[in-house]
């Protein structure tokens, strides 16, 4: 049976598709089947996080509303194999999310993939709630900053109470924290919240920190998930989480800075 | 830098990462409270400022409000900086006045 994972922040610009984009990917490269969907209907982005967007016919709307078949609109990766997506409607907007569509779609998705991966819009209104309502495990994506833990508390309120497995009364919706864009030479000087301070206060398992990086930048740049970046430490912080989501014991990078040999310190590089 | 911080009269100010942690704690505590159950902490950190607010004229800025949550005991802090010249119509409540009067004394050893 596959699992469904919501990527979920509340607050915008912390990372979901970037770090659904590179999850999605982590997954099919260990050989789990994974398909990646865009619930930010209006604002689809994930097509072009994932460089597939000249190859969009139809989309998840179309499926829902019976448009088109559900082949027509999954976009195999040409990276990848085992890898899916299924982009969105840009001209339509949240309302086109029906609960039985959706339920509809995710069941056909079940059986033919062992990962579904919802990449849920910003805000807590419908989209966002469609894409979390039938998650099995919540991969919650923070940046250590006020606005965005204070969000990201808030949408694990909505996934205690308004998940289906909370209004059924099943096994609550397994949390999982992200943290992205850390800083650990702003941590160092008492600028940035501390990991230790997130978890703290959001009290759910860390998945992993993904380090402030230009590669993410240059990877959506060119539609490529940054987690093919192998070179890069987001890259590579990603492939950690993945496997730590697989039950794999890897032990956390990047969260103490790094030590810099003198050369660079004197030429003032960073790590 | 740390051997002249003994020669400041105030300590210096927390770190702004310390800031935000602090002020996060403080306000997802109180929006806490409406989801899980009771949560008198924010409601009675605002009802005691009131009071004392009622016979002090407190500055917003020199209230400090700390709270720590553990898993047995929670405990909330206040500190309220008191101004040195106290409002004159606490003449009504002189038990009061007196009060804090005898704090501040105590305060300043």
């Amino acid at each position: 049976m596959a699992r469904i994972i919501v990527m979920t922040s509340g607050k915008g610009g912390v990372g979901k598709t970037t770090s659904a984009a590179s999850f999605a990917t982590g997954f099919a490269l260990r050989g789990h089947r994974t398909v990646v969907i865009d619930f930010d209907v209006g604002l689809r982005n994930l097509d072009l996080v994932m460089g597939c967007e000249r190859r969009v016919v139809f989309d998840f709307i179309n499926v829902i509303n019976g448009e088109a078949k559900l082949h027509q609109a999954l976009i195999k990766d040409k990276r990848v194999d085992n890898l899916s997506i299924l982009p969105t409607s840009q001209t339509r907007d949240k309302e086109a999310l029906t609960r039985d569509g959706v339920e509809r779609v995710l069941a056909q998705l079940k059986d033919e993939f062992d990962v579904v991966i919802c990449d849920s819009p910003a805000g807590i209104e419908k989209g966002a709630l469609m894409a979390l309502y039938f998650a099995d495990e919540a991969v919650i994506v923070t940046n250590p900053e006020v606005s965005s833990v204070r969000d990201s508390d808030r949408i694990l309120g909505m996934l205690a109470a308004k998940s289906r497995r909370a209004e059924l009364e099943l096994e609550p919706v397994r949390e999982h924290l992200l943290l992205t864009r850390y800083d650990t030479a702003r941590v160092e000087r008492g600028e940035m919240l501390t990991v230790e301070d997130v978890l703290e206060i959001l009290a759910i398992p860390l998945l992993g920190v993904v380090p402030e990086s230009q590669s993410v930048l240059r990877a959506s740049n060119i539609g490529q998930p940054v987690i093919l970046d192998d070179k890069s430490n987001a890259g590579q912080a990603y492939a950690d989480a993945v496997g730590r989501f697989l039950g794999e014991q890897i032990e956390h990078r990047f969260v103490k800075p790094e030590r810099r040999g003198l050369f660079d310190r004197l030429l003032g590089r960073p790590a | 830098m740390r051997i002249f911080d003994f020669f400041r009269s105030s300590p210096p100010p927390p770190s702004p990462a310390k800031q935000a942690k602090e002020r996060l704690q403080i306000v997802m505590a109180h929006e806490r409270g409406g989801r899980c159950g009771p949560d008198f902490l924010p409601s009675l950190q605002r009802e005691l400022l009131a009071v004392i607010g009622k016979y002090v004229d407190i500055d917003a800025n020199k209230v400090e409000v700390k709270l720590d949550r553990g898993s047995d005991v929670s405990t909330l802090e206040v500190n309220v900086e008191l101004p040195t010249p106290l409002k004159p119509a606490a003449a009504e409540a002189p038990a009061a006045a007196e009060c804090f009067d005898l704090q501040r004394r105590t305060a300043r050893g």
